[in-house]
């Protein structure tokens, strides 16, 4: 069911910030209509494509490499030989990258140690960025499941909500609930969660609406399958896999949409480092020592670009027309 | 016809809502106006009667009949801090971050729209790879940062344009376009990475139709293929992408206009944040929001001019 009038339907980018404003399930949105079908396979088709793949590229790798190094340097951040994030030392401050074995990447203008401050930062945005995907795919993705394979007037009713919803740019909406509900790691999270379940459920209703009406799911109801089992087994996890690549994409989107706000001084308090932070921070310095906010900058560059490198890679795969191309 | 009538109607249902969503923002967030109007110095009946005076104890529809009602007649209340009528304080401000999106708007189009032609020109080349690659980064560099960077090398090293500062289009055009640029070309950024990938998947699908070979069969140059023929088709995505950029658009100046320091709505909407100015947070939100809406609903109004077949409510676009 092409909806030529509704531009909603391609609309797809999460609420706020967008720079990443791609289709989900599609890198190529031939037609604002996006018809739905072109993102869901039955498992057998994609289990056979698997076969002949195309290896992942040079790029996809270094991405990959790079996340991994990201996440554990989060996990791992109390063990690691680290200084202290909020140590000062102010007679070494705004020390140069590369300078002494002791601050590798240099230090900001209290004499912190930027590789320390940025390991930790990474933290924030980290848990940031997957509680608010887990809240924001599990509610809308079950939401737009429900009503992408019920429809009638609750799907109507959902659907006019969101719309609503999206009416509001994220970012203006982020900033005016969080300045009032309060800036700890807990309510930034769950604010971002909340706010971005409008958009899972659009993207969540669209691939169940073109998985319901496949011969796999219309076989299973034959053969007189619980409405539960058509659900949860045959459609469900046709869903997933779209989503769950639109979610990767998602993750760098908050993970910028959480670095403007830490940016406008908005995010968690201080001494909590934060990447957003340290680069507002390095901005009294930008004249003199540029790397105070080129460095959080950069490594922030390289995990959002990542994700987007591998979010593509994902969105390809599972999408049958991208292939075709 | 039927087309427009059914869109204006959804357009006002979205309208509504968006006020009643703004309104019920602003009511259930934590914080009493009246204490904000007092300041310190104040007796129990001076708070009762400025609680009264705002309406503050009315039941909830009454106040946000009352307040619906202010709006029509743009009044969006005033400013709890300083008195300042808030759509005076937004109208003073909007043409500034109007100046900046617009400008910031043309560069991204100029810039992505022959890029995206030349990719998908020569689709699956090593040019069309490094463009591909290219409009990734840029889209995956947050504004703030692009705005760093641009200050730092032609404002800091070069010094070609100010770091900060606004200068009136009104007074001195000169100078105020050359304070719009840098903050344009922070917001344009991520649009070039966003509008290039999109016109360029959108392109490529374009060329492979009949029309284009029986275009190039007739003789016509490449350029004239690629802008009198294949532009048009191929621009429906990227019309949608414009509406919802007018939001992301708009979500940018907050923060291009408090990196550049320009008296925009954006700053506006920050610095009320930070004084707690509710009713200024209210009246900017609605404006934002009402904006945003009807330039989509503009954009729905386009694809019936890109594209006759939605204007006949046909089912099937574009194939």
């Amino acid at each position: 069911m092409p909806r030529p009038e509704d531009p909603q339907q391609g609309r797809a980018d999460v609420p706020g910030d967008g720079t990443t404003t791609v289709e989900p399930g599609t890198g190529v949105p031939a037609t604002p209509p996006q018809t739905p079908g072109e993102e869901a396979e039955p498992a057998a088709t994609r289990k056979r494509r698997r076969r002949k793949r195309r290896p992942l590229g040079v790029m996809t790798w270094l991405a990959l490499v790079w996340l991994v190094l990201v996440v554990a340097g989060a996990v791992l951040a109390g063990i690691l030989p680290l200084h202290p994030p909020a140590g000062t030392d102010v007679l070494n401050n705004l020390r140069p990258p590369l300078e002494s074995m002791s601050n590798p990447l240099g230090t900001d203008g209290l004499g912190r140690d930027l590789l320390s401050r940025v390991v930790y930062g990474s933290r924030v945005s980290l848990i940031v960025a997957f509680v608010a995907v887990a809240i924001g795919s599990t509610i809308g993705g079950t939401i737009g499941l429900l009503v992408g394979y019920f429809r009638g007037k609750a799907d109507t009713l959902v659907m006019g909500f969101v719309d609503v919803m999206l009416a509001f740019p994220g970012l203006v909406l982020l900033l005016t609930v969080i300045a009032f509900v309060g800036r700890s790691l807990t309510t930034i999270s769950l604010t971002i969660g909340l706010l971005s379940i409008p958009i899972y459920t659009r993207v969540s209703r669209a691939n169940t609406m073109a998985v319901a009406s496949r011969e796999f799911v219309t076989a299973s109801k034959a053969m007189g399958a619980r409405t539960s089992r058509v659900l949860f087994r045959e459609i469900a996890p046709n869903v997933i896999l779209p989503l769950s690549a639109y979610a990767l994409v998602t993750v760098g989107v908050i993970i910028v949409l959480e670095g403007a706000l830490s940016f406008l001084g908005l995010s968690i308090d201080q001494p909590t480092p934060t990447w957003g932070g340290i680069i507002n921070e390095g901005r009294r310095h930008l004249a003199a020592a540029p790397h105070v906010s080129a460095v959080p900058s950069m490594v922030m560059f390289l995990t959002v670009i990542s994700l987007n490198l591998v979010g593509d890679k994902l969105r390809q795969r599972f999408d049958v027309k991208g292939t075709n191309l | 016809m039927r087309y427009l009538m059914e869109r204006s109607a959804r357009l006002v249902v979205t309208l509504f809502l968006v006020s009643v969503i703004t309104f019920m923002l602003v009511v259930l967030l934590p914080g009493d106006p009246a204490l904000q109007v007092l300041g310190t110095d104040f007796t129990e009946a001076d708070y009762l009667a400025v609680r009264d005076e705002l309406g503050l104890d009315d039941p909830l529809p009454i106040r946000y009949v009352d307040w619906l009602g202010g709006v029509f007649q743009g009044d969006l209340g005033t400013s709890y801090r300083t008195n300042q009528p808030v759509l005076e304080a937004i109208v003073d401000r909007v043409p500034v971050t109007f100046q900046v999106m617009v400008v910031g708007l043309a560069i991204a189009l100029l810039v992505s729209i022959p890029l995206a032609m030349i990719a998908a020109y020569r689709a699956n080349t090593k040019t069309d790879t490094t463009v591909s690659t290219a409009s990734l980064a840029m889209l995956s560099i947050p504004n703030f940062m692009l705005a760093l960077i641009l200050i730092f090398y032609l404002s800091v090293h070069l010094g070609w344009f100010p770091a900060t500062g606004w200068v009136s289009f009104a007074s001195d055009p000169v100078a105020s376009l050359r304070a719009t640029l840098l903050p344009a070309l922070a917001l344009a950024g991520a649009e070039i990475g966003v509008y290039t990938r999109l016109l360029r998947n959108d392109m490529i699908a374009t060329l492979q139709e009949d029309f284009i070979t029986l275009a190039r069969a007739k003789g016509a140059s490449t350029p004239r293929v690629l802008f009198r023929h294949a532009l048009r088709p191929s621009s429906l995505s990227l019309a949608t992408v414009l509406g919802v950029q007018v939001g992301v658009a708009l979500g940018g100046s907050v923060i291009v206009e408090t990196i550049f320091a320009l008296p925009g709505i954006g700053r506006l909407l920050v610095d009320s944040i930070f004084q707690r100015d509710l009713m200024i947070v209210q009246g900017v939100v609605l404006f934002i929001a009402v904006v945003y809406v009807v330039a989509n609903f503009a954009v729905d109004l386009l694809y019936g001019v890109l594209d006759p077949r939605i204007r006949k409510g046909s089912a099937s676009a574009t194939a």
